[in-house]
């Protein structure tokens, strides 16, 4: 062929995916703000018991205070407690997630029974968890492995199902076998619903962990909270929760960051953009 | 010479309806062949059955057992849709079936022949239909098969582009000697492609009439026996209850 057009050829550069971000980081800062100023007005001028809800300012004290002593090692204790069951749960539900979502006969044996434990709230576990593991660390961590398990599962088993049977078809005329048809075709293109369940995992794994510290611990987050109920001072409670939001949201959006990196090339709705 | 592929009384049917009835047809080493017909007559059907894609059939599929032997991989396929995995760049879709060890050389050869060059980093969702299309077109090519089972791959495309494709299949079929079965409704591009047009048409389709193309390569469009033939063809697809 030496009679190509060039009128097709591009410059290269014009191909690079366009850098097209839209920040909308100072709004969501709005609320929160607005909310924390009605507060402290609140409170001083009385309209609010102190004892009950402390100001915004006293809880940046409390946190200034903490923050020279032991937050640290508590917000260290609660994540490694979370990374840890978190991996463990999340990595079997994408095991047997695939598993499940490649072969009607392997759903028809492990589904029923997934579906059924599902429905078992996480904390109903606690009672059998101490009973069996004691109240050290193994416990905690199963608890936040089987919290962060199923949603996990779940998207797993719906993104293996909903991959384009045109695009397998296109494996199997290439000659793959299954794992390789996993490997190549599902995996990646169950990609953007693994990381819903992965999302939704964590935040199961961050609620799973205030619960079981709650319930026994001597370090975490969850064991300020408990910590700051005894002593009868709502602002190291609420301390503890802000911390907790603030981690949650930290770490989703650790997530969130590798999700948009990893899913580049998907060609789907974002959202309606801003009118200027 | 012996058929590399051939089907024998192909009979298929979907749920109650039939779509198929009693449809041989063979394809001989270097042949090009077109299934010419109106949409809906089965015709990607048959493309999938002949790829061993679909085995709920009546019938007979024979491979030639050639196929499964050297360093080709046998049959290629381009779907009447380009089918590209939306995680890969083009490059990486067109070596999508050896992966990381994908032959760079030989990748960026058919990209310059489907007049890509250069675009091996975009993205599926970066391209148009038709080149999309031409991707596929690669990807198809890429095993270096000795049979190209080809679905309506130039629709998507400009007169201009098409033509251009159209030539490049004939001519890597040439240089390959790569037989192609092509699945078309364009009268033209079956007679200026084929050796053998193939026309299915009916209620369940049947093959109606077989056209021989017997004018030597390289052809003229504008040919007079091309015309003729054209004539013929019309006339068989006219004869039809559509
Ligand atoms: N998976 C399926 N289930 C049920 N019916 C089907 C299926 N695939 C195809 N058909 C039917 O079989 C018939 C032939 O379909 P096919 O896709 O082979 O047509 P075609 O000749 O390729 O048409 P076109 O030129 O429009 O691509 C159609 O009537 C269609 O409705
Ligand atoms: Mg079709």
């Amino acid at each position: 062929m030496s009679t190509r057009s060039q009128s097709l050829e591009r410059p290269a550069s014009a191909w690079r995916p366009a850098r097209r971000q839209v920040r909308f980081a100072p709004v969501g800062l709005l609320l929160p703000l607005a909310v924390l100023g009605l507060l402290e007005i609140c409170v001083y001028s009385g309209w609010i018991p102190a004892h009950l809800m402390p100001a915004p300012s006293t809880l940046v004290l409390t946190f200034h205070e903490l923050a020279a002593g032991p937050l640290w090692s508590h917000i260290l204790a609660s994540s490694q407690r979370v990374l840890l069951g978190f991996a463990i749960g999340s990595g079997l539900a994408i095991l047997l997630g695939t598993l499940v979502g490649m072969s009607q006969r392997l759903e028809a044996y492990l589904d029923p029974s997934f579906q059924a434990l599902r429905a078992v709230p996480g904390l109903a576990w606690v009672p059998l968890l101490l009973i069996w593991l004691g109240i050290d660390e193994v416990s905690k961590v199963t608890l936040i492995a089987i919290g962060s398990f199923f949603p996990v599962y779940m998207n797993m088993v719906a993104g293996v199902r909903n991959v384009d049977r045109k695009l397998v078809e296109v494996g199997t005329q290439l000659g793959f076998s299954q794992t390789t048809l996993m490997q190549r075709i599902m995996l990646p293109a169950a990609l953007p619903y693994l990381f819903t369940g992965l999302r939704n995992g964590l935040s199961m794994a961050w609620l799973c962990v205030v619960a079981a510290e709650l319930l026994a611990a001597t370090e975490g987050i969850g064991y300020l909270l408990t910590d700051g109920r005894e002593v009868s001072r709502p602002d190291l409670v609420l301390t503890a929760i802000i911390t907790l939001a603030l981690m949650g949201k930290l770490t989703d959006s650790l997530l969130k960051h590798v999700e948009k990196r990893m899913l580049r090339w998907r060609d789907s709705f974002s959202g309606q953009e801003q009118k200027p | 010479m012996s058929a590399l592929l051939s089907l024998h009384n192909i009979r298929k049917s979907f749920a109650e309806l039939t779509v198929l009835d009693d449809v041989s047809l063979a394809l001989a080493g270097g042949e090009i062949v077109s299934l010419l017909g109106p949409s809906g007559c089965g015709k990607s059907t048959l493309l999938r059955i002949a790829a061993g894609l679909d085995r709920h059939y009546q019938g007979q599929l024979e491979r030639n057992p050639l196929l499964d032997f050297g360093a080709s991989s046998g049959i290629g396929v381009v779907f009447q849709e380009p089918r590209l995995m939306p995680w890969l760049n083009v490059a990486e879709n067109i070596g999508f079936v050896d992966g990381h060890k994908a032959d760079a050389r030989w990748v960026r050869q058919l990209l310059r022949d489907v007049g890509l060059e250069g675009r091996g980093d975009a993205l599926p969702k970066q391209l148009s239909g038709g080149m999309a299309q031409r991707v596929a077109i690669a990807r198809g090519l890429y095993g270096k098969p000795q049979v190209l089972l080809l679905d309506e791959p130039f629709s998507a495309v400009d007169a201009f582009t098409r033509m251009k494709l159209q030539d490049l299949v004939t001519e890597l079929a040439a240089q390959y000697d790569i037989s192609v079965l092509l699945v078309t409704h364009d009268l033209d591009e079956a007679v200026y492609l084929s050796d053998r047009v193939l026309i299915l048409g009916g209620q369940p389709s049947r093959i109606v009439s077989e056209l021989h193309v017997p004018v030597p390569r390289p052809r003229d469009r504008r040919a007079a026996e091309l015309a003729l033939l054209k004539g013929q063809a019309l006339t068989a697809l006219y004869q039809q209850p559509y």
